[in-house]
């Protein structure tokens, strides 16, 4: 175990010293994200996600003020391109919308979720809680984000305006400015019109309250950094491939397979190599956008295992790629084609979430389409439960395309091919 | 005398090739054995399987008793490599490289600095220890090379063509190394193409070509197989026919042997003096202007060129 990792350290020191290969590691993912940001205006506050026309089907049972408030929330000019809202009356119906992949989420305001917020006319005290259903597309993880972050601000401000109604209503009848029996019926005008009011106006923005109450931007960086980095996280992989292949032709591999080093040790230890580059790579990409653009990634922790999860996932392909491949050269034209491929289809340049199913199918064979969507999970205020899929997904993709890269070396030997 | 190092019947193929065909030889405990011969003989693909990096097509080799096959972590113990390829991390500095081998070998701690320590003087490269090797002149990178392989202090070192590409006074001091290190008791097993330093080195030698050991001994032993003939090297234009001139030489009387080689005729007589008129009166009969003549007393090369009626350089 332990010259796992001498043959792993030694790898990431001789990583960090090719200058090249730092500048496609660290500066040209770091660069790219900047020129992106720039461009979709995220510098100049005028920022475009790049996602839009997200299908979302709002059954309204409420009928009364909020739930209508709510349906015209998603209806307005502000939501406009961003959200294709469709209204039905069938929840089952929509449901199987969405399970059938032609819509994102179901939104379901059930009858008396007015009456559950604000006491109606001749009663007291509203009626029992009524929850909104929010019904989602696991395989559209950033779209969901997005009407979710909608959802919670409009329950957010909903809260805001039957709060508010109470106290307007306790100040006022202190003042003796309105009696005991008229606090009743102004406690629910004002609490219907505030929470009206809030939920329509146009301060509904892609906001979200984590549960913590901290606030959480949705920021534009935090889909184009992660996917930048995801893509360079492949060169890396496809380098330390290389890295294995010219340690055979430089004579250091054969060097170590006649020291008292097993193969399954130096295949492990360039393996623990990689998988410290790449790393590294993704922790100092992470630390720099999060000092320099100010980007949230999220929840600290997770944000760590995932991108432990990550890395293992490319680093099996990389292993792959270099069992396949028989020379250095073949290694890094492979690994650029690969790099891109798996970089457009994990959703670096476009969102993936509004392309055909088969399609997105196909992209959950990349690291990348995991972890992109994982980041995104993170930087929209999910916790570390929320993204247990991508991280399993990551970590069954490592050890399968691992296993297949043994195999295949052990019958190819390392070093007479 | 006890063998460290026991081969027999070794057989590598390739498919249809074959690069060892049957070898056997042993070596001592504290001798220099070099095995001679010329590019493509079989010498590194030896070396590879005794170090066990290939596995043998048949035969059988042990090292201080343990099967290379069988055994071979603890063989790996038991020897030190020395590639004929350099074998270092360029981006490293010498000691960072002496230090990543040395833990492949289970050193550690204190030892493992002492070790680096004591080989860097070793080779010559305490001061510039620190420097990366990619900085290094081809000697110097030579002896790294070398270093790697001495740091656990293996009782048995294979040197694979050590002196291949580099200047005379690095391999001058390459070959006084290994002097030195075989006096301080250890077995080394040299392989090499050249003649000179098979001749300066070793206890015994093992003539190599075409995959099969042709004759093994000492100097002597192996001088005595030539039988004390001398070699009248002729030198002759490219432009010239040297097999007519080898042809004409060997009905000469006195002649034993007249190979070409490379447009030089190799000559081999009892008294190489009495010889030389005839043979460059044939030369002129036929019109082949000669270019050089060199007499060489019985050598290594003269062994070879008997052999194999080629010379080492083929």
């Amino acid at each position: 175990m332990k010259k796992l990792f001498l043959i792993g350290l030694k790898d990431v020191r001789l990583a960090f010293r090719d200058r090249a290969a730092l500048i496609l590691m660290l500066l040209a993912p770091f660069l790219l994200t900047l020129g992106l940001g720039l461009v979709t205006g995220r510098f100049s506050g005028s920022s475009s996600s790049g996602i839009s026309h997200i299908p979302v089907i709002l059954v309204n049972q409420d009928g009364k003020q909020l739930g209508n408030a709510l349906v015209q929330a998603f209806q307005s000019k502000d939501m406009n391109g961003l959200v294709d809202p469709t209204i039905s009356n069938d929840p089952s119906a929509a449901y199987k919308q969405v399970d059938a992949n032609k819509a994102v989420a179901v939104i379901l305001i059930p009858a008396g979720f007015t009456d559950s917020v604000i006491p109606p006319q001749g009663q007291t005290i509203p009626s029992a809680t009524v929850q909104i259903e929010l019904y989602s597309n696991p395989v559209a993880p950033t779209s969901v984000g997005v009407v979710k972050t909608i959802l919670d601000q409009f329950i957010s401000q909903v809260e805001v305006g039957r709060v508010g109604g109470q106290v307007a209503v306790t100040q006022l009848i202190s003042s003796g400015r309105i009696s005991l029996q008229s606090a009743q019926a102004v406690g629910a005008g004002i609490g219907l019109s505030q929470a009206s009011q809030s939920a329509r106006s146009s301060s509904i923005t892609l906001n979200n309250e984590t549960p913590s109450g901290k606030a959480v931007n949705f920021d534009v960086l935090a889909l184009l950094a992660p996917g930048m980095a995801l893509m360079f996280l492949m060169y890396t992989v496809s380098y330390g491939g290389r890295m294995l292949l010219n340690e055979r032709n430089q004579g250091t591999l054969p060097r170590l397979l006649v020291s008292p080093t097993t193969t399954v040790q130096v295949l492990g230890g360039k393996m623990v190599g990689i998988f410290l580059t790449g790393a590294a790579q993704m922790l100092i990409l992470i630390g720099g956008t999060t000092l320099l653009f100010k980007l949230q990634w999220g929840d600290s922790l997770a944000v760590l295992a995932l991108v432990l999860a990550a890395v293992f996932g490319a680093v099996g392909w990389g292993m792959l790629l270099t069992a396949v491949a028989k020379t250095p050269g073949q290694v890094s034209a492979i690994g650029s084609a690969m790099m891109l491929t798996f970089g457009i289809l994990g959703g670096t340049f476009i969102n993936m979430d509004n392309m055909p199913v088969w399609f997105r199918t196909i992209t959950k064979l990349t690291p990348n389409a995991w972890g992109v969507d994982g980041f995104t999970t993170l930087a929209l205020g999910g916790g570390l439960h929320d993204i247990l899929t991508p991280i399993l997904a990551l970590l069954a993709m490592g050890l399968l395309l691992f296993a297949i890269a043994v195999v295949l070396f052990s019958r190819r030997g390392l070093t007479e091919r | 005398m006890t063998a460290i190092l026991s081969v027999k019947d070794l057989v590598k193929k390739y498919g249809d090739f074959t690069a060892v065909n049957g070898i056997t030889f042993d070596i001592n405990a504290g001798e220099i054995f070099s095995l001679l011969g010329p590019n493509g003989a079989g010498k590194t693909t030896t070396i590879s399987i005794l170090s066990t990096l290939f596995t043998p097509t048949a035969g059988e080799a042990t090292i201080g008793g343990h099967s290379v096959t069988r055994e071979p972590m603890v063989v790996r113990n038991l020897i030190g490599v020395v590639p004929q390829e350099l074998a270092l991390y360029d981006d490293l500095s010498a000691r960072e490289n002496l230090v990543f081998w040395g833990q492949m070998y289970g050193l550690s701690g204190r030892n493992l600095k002492t070790r680096v320590d004591e080989v860097l003087e070793q080779i010559g490269l305490t001061d510039k220890a620190k420097n990366r090797v990619k900085t290094y002149s081809g000697g110097m990178k030579r002896r790294v090379n070398i270093g790697v392989g001495l740091l656990h202090k293996p009782s048995l070192l294979f040197m694979d063509e050590p002196t291949v590409g580099i200047d005379p006074q690095s391999r001058r001091a390459i070959l006084d190394t290994v002097k030195a290190l075989n006096q301080q008791g250890m077995t080394v097993l040299y392989t090499t193409h050249y003649m000179e330093e098979a001749e300066e080195l070793s206890d015994r030698v093992g003539i190599i070509d075409h995959g099969e050991l042709i004759a093994m001994g000492t100097q002597a032993e192996l001088n005595r197989q030539v039988g004390e003939k001398d070699t009248l090297v002729l030198h002759i234009d490219e432009s010239q026919n040297g097999a007519a001139l080898a042809a004409a030489v060997r009905k000469l009387p006195g002649v034993t042997q007249a190979d070409i080689t490379d447009h030089t005729v190799a000559v081999m007589a009892p008294q190489a003096e009495e010889i030389m008129a005839p043979v460059i009166t044939a030369a002129n009969d036929l019109g082949i202007k000669i270019r050089s003549v060199d007499i060489q007393e019985p050598n290594l090369e003269a062994v070879f060129l008997s052999l194999t009626g080629r010379a080492l350089r083929d």
